[in-house]
């Protein structure tokens, strides 16, 4: 697994995480800017399945058995902030901010269990 | 919102008015706040059930008790899911129920591991009180309850016959 950008993804998930989480202690809704650092971590997780997908084509393989497991991470990690995403979009207030910033912290979770499941830890 | 539902319903019929406090609470508990928990118990409930179908088709023999204990969780994380999205008198009460459930479960489970570690061989998503998921197993049954709890005690007055408070 290519390690530089699975630290890339986590800060990156980590600041949006806090960026949003201040805009939800400010009483505020989630802004323009606020999607468009979503989408930059969306992207930087895109580019980490294409990594993973052309690393698992190529051969190489999670230490541990668990290929399927380490495939389905890699799509859940792509999925987390659409999901908060679209569910900031119908709760315009605190909250909103505060659902985008847990989304953000459970991306930065799934990226501890891909590094995990690729040296071969528990995969499940 | 529950302030303006309390204002719009002042010289209205007591039937709309309840019709629209049940309305209120219908929506209530998914908005707000009630949104993040829904997102965090939607979580919840797709990393409990995926893990657990893939421990129980690939490795059952391996820890039974661990990964029947997962789905179990599994299916009270979706319960209360479903619950909060419905909202309503009912699936309110459900999803209280299921949340002291829950309670109860990540207290049995992180409490067994802690003392008989040999009978999990692997880890379950409630083991030692859910530290593998930072602690979410133990603090999202009492937020849920401490929601449920509020948007009960708010919409208490627009529906009298319900509240033993």
């Amino acid at each position: 697994m290519l390690t530089p950008l699975t630290v890339a993804v986590a800060v990156a998930a980590l600041l949006l995480a806090a960026w949003c989480g201040l805009a939800a202690s400010r009483n505020q809704p989630v802004k323009d800017w606020h999607y468009g650092g979503m989408a930059v971590v969306l992207l930087l997780a895109l580019g980490q399945l294409v990594v993973g997908v052309v690393r698992l084509a190529g051969g190489d393989r999670p230490a541990g058995e668990g290929t399927a497991v380490f495939l389905a991470y890699l799509v859940a990690v792509l999925l987390c902030l659409p999901v908060v995403g679209i569910v900031s979009l119908s709760e315009r207030t605190r909250w909103g901010s505060a659902t985008v910033s847990a989304g953000a912290v459970v991306l930065a979770v799934l990226q501890l269990r891909l590094v995990d499941i690729w040296s071969g830890g528990v995969g499940g | 919102m529950a302030e303006d539902v309390r204002e719009a319903a002042g010289p209205a019929g007591a039937a709309g008015q309840r019709e629209r406090g049940a309305e209120a609470a219908r929506r209530s508990l998914r908005e707000g706040p009630g949104r993040l928990l829904v997102t965090l118990y939607g979580v919840f409930t797709v990393g409990a059930a995926s893990r657990s179908a893939y421990q129980l088709s690939t490795k059952f023999h391996e820890a039974p008790l661990a990964y029947l204990l997962s789905a179990l969780a599994a299916l009270v994380y979706a319960f209360i899911t479903l619950s909060l999205v419905r909202g309503g008198r009912t699936a309110r009460r459900v999803a209280m129920v299921c949340c002291a459930a829950e309670l109860t479960g990540v207290l049995t489970v992180g409490t067994w591991t802690l003392l008989d570690p040999s009978a999990f061989p692997d880890a379950t998503v409630w083991s030692d009180y859910g530290l593998g998921y930072v602690f979410f197993p133990v603090v999202l049954p009492v937020t849920g309850l401490l929601w449920l709890r509020r948007s009960r005690m708010e919409h208490g007055p627009a529906a009298p016959a319900a509240s033993p408070r």
